[in-house]
């Protein structure tokens, strides 16, 4: 298959995560949005860097993964904080973020 | 053979992500990502990207989503209320599901006239030539490589950027027991002086003194954890 027909999936997924980011309010959900689009952000850069022949897309797509652990990381312990405090999981209720 | 597992490919992808966007449950939001992530390292696969490929199963469908099912069954009963009350009827909420789509919808348009539209002749292509063996494009040996001679100070980076983050997840999810608490330990042993309290054992997060006795303010049930300790 060509270089363009990757380019198509990978900006579909992308605006999926985009619709999933500004529509749910689930912060579990929205964070596995974030993923996705994530995700299609990486298909492009593994895409291009087939296409090029050289593997810095590659490194690229591995050092993306590692932000979106660490994302997951940060992002799901502030869930559990958020739920240890009793407040309710939802991103339009939280309207202050003070410690 | 290649466009068919393509088409296999996408068709996962495009599937999990809908799935991830449209259920209600959390959780099965969760399996549909594992079930993306899968299928698109089949995409990978395919482009040639065997280590990411790789990587992409074992780390993120394998590690990650564990992460993720931990917390949707931790938090899980909270979130399907939440969808349910989200699914009420109600123009506010409708309107701006509505508004979000065609945001993302127009995002979408935008990013295929950009992708697809442009004068690359090379995105109509297949891509350079490729030669299976040892050392060649895509295998670890060649990741191995790169990270370690041309990306060495991206690799640095992004091993402080995980340790930055495992501190923080730690500091954020660790039990509040409020300020009071430590001037009413009676024991402070040399360990205290190192480590914040109730950072240390089991023993210590279920509040349990080392000897065994529960202490009264130090109970699950006051300070903020849901369930009581068993």
């Amino acid at each position: 298959m060509s270089i363009a027909w990757y380019l198509a999936v990978s900006a579909i997924v992308f605006s999926l995560g985009a619709i999933g980011v500004i529509t749910r309010r689930n912060p579990l959900v929205v964070l596995l949005c974030l993923e996705l689009m994530l995700n299609g952000a990486n298909l492009a850069l593994i895409a291009f860097a087939r296409m090029w022949g050289n593997g810095d897309g590659q490194i690229l797509a591995i050092i993306v993964m590692t932000v979106a652990a660490c994302e997951v990381c940060i992002g799901l312990g502030m869930i559990v904080a958020i739920y240890r405090r009793h407040l309710p999981i939802d991103v339009d209720e939280m309207r202050e973020l003070q410690g | 053979m290649s466009s068919v597992l393509f088409f296999l490919g996408a068709i996962g992808v495009i599937t999990g992500a809908v799935g991830v966007v449209v259920l209600r449950n959390p959780f099965y939001s969760v399996l549909a990502l594992v079930g993306h992530l899968i299928s698109l390292a089949v995409l990978f696969l395919l482009l040639r990207a065997e280590f990411v490929a790789a990587v992409q199963v074992v780390v993120y469908a394998g590690a990650v989503m564990v992460l993720y099912v931990f917390v949707v069954a931790y938090v899980g009963d909270e979130g399907e209320s939440i969808g349910e009350r989200l699914r009420g009827p109600g123009p506010v909420g409708s309107g701006l599901r509505l508004g979000g789509a065609i945001v993302a919808g127009a995002l979408a348009i935008e990013l295929l006239i950009a992708l697809l539209g442009t004068g690359l002749e090379a995105i109509n292509g297949y891509g350079a030539g490729y030669s299976p063996g040892p050392r060649t494009y895509g295998t670890p040996a060649y990741i191995g490589q790169l990270l370690l001679t041309r990306f060495l100070i991206e690799f640095e980076i992004a091993s402080f950027l995980l340790l930055i983050a495992a501190v923080g997840g730690v500091v954020l999810a660790r039990r509040r027991g409020g300020l009071g608490e430590e001037d009413e330990r009676e024991a402070l042993t040399p360990l205290d002086l190192l480590r914040p309290l109730g950072t240390g054992t089991i023993a210590e997060g279920v509040g349990r003194r080392p000897d065994g006795v529960l202490r009264a303010q130090d109970s699950p049930l006051e300070t903020g954890s849901r369930y009581p300790a068993p």
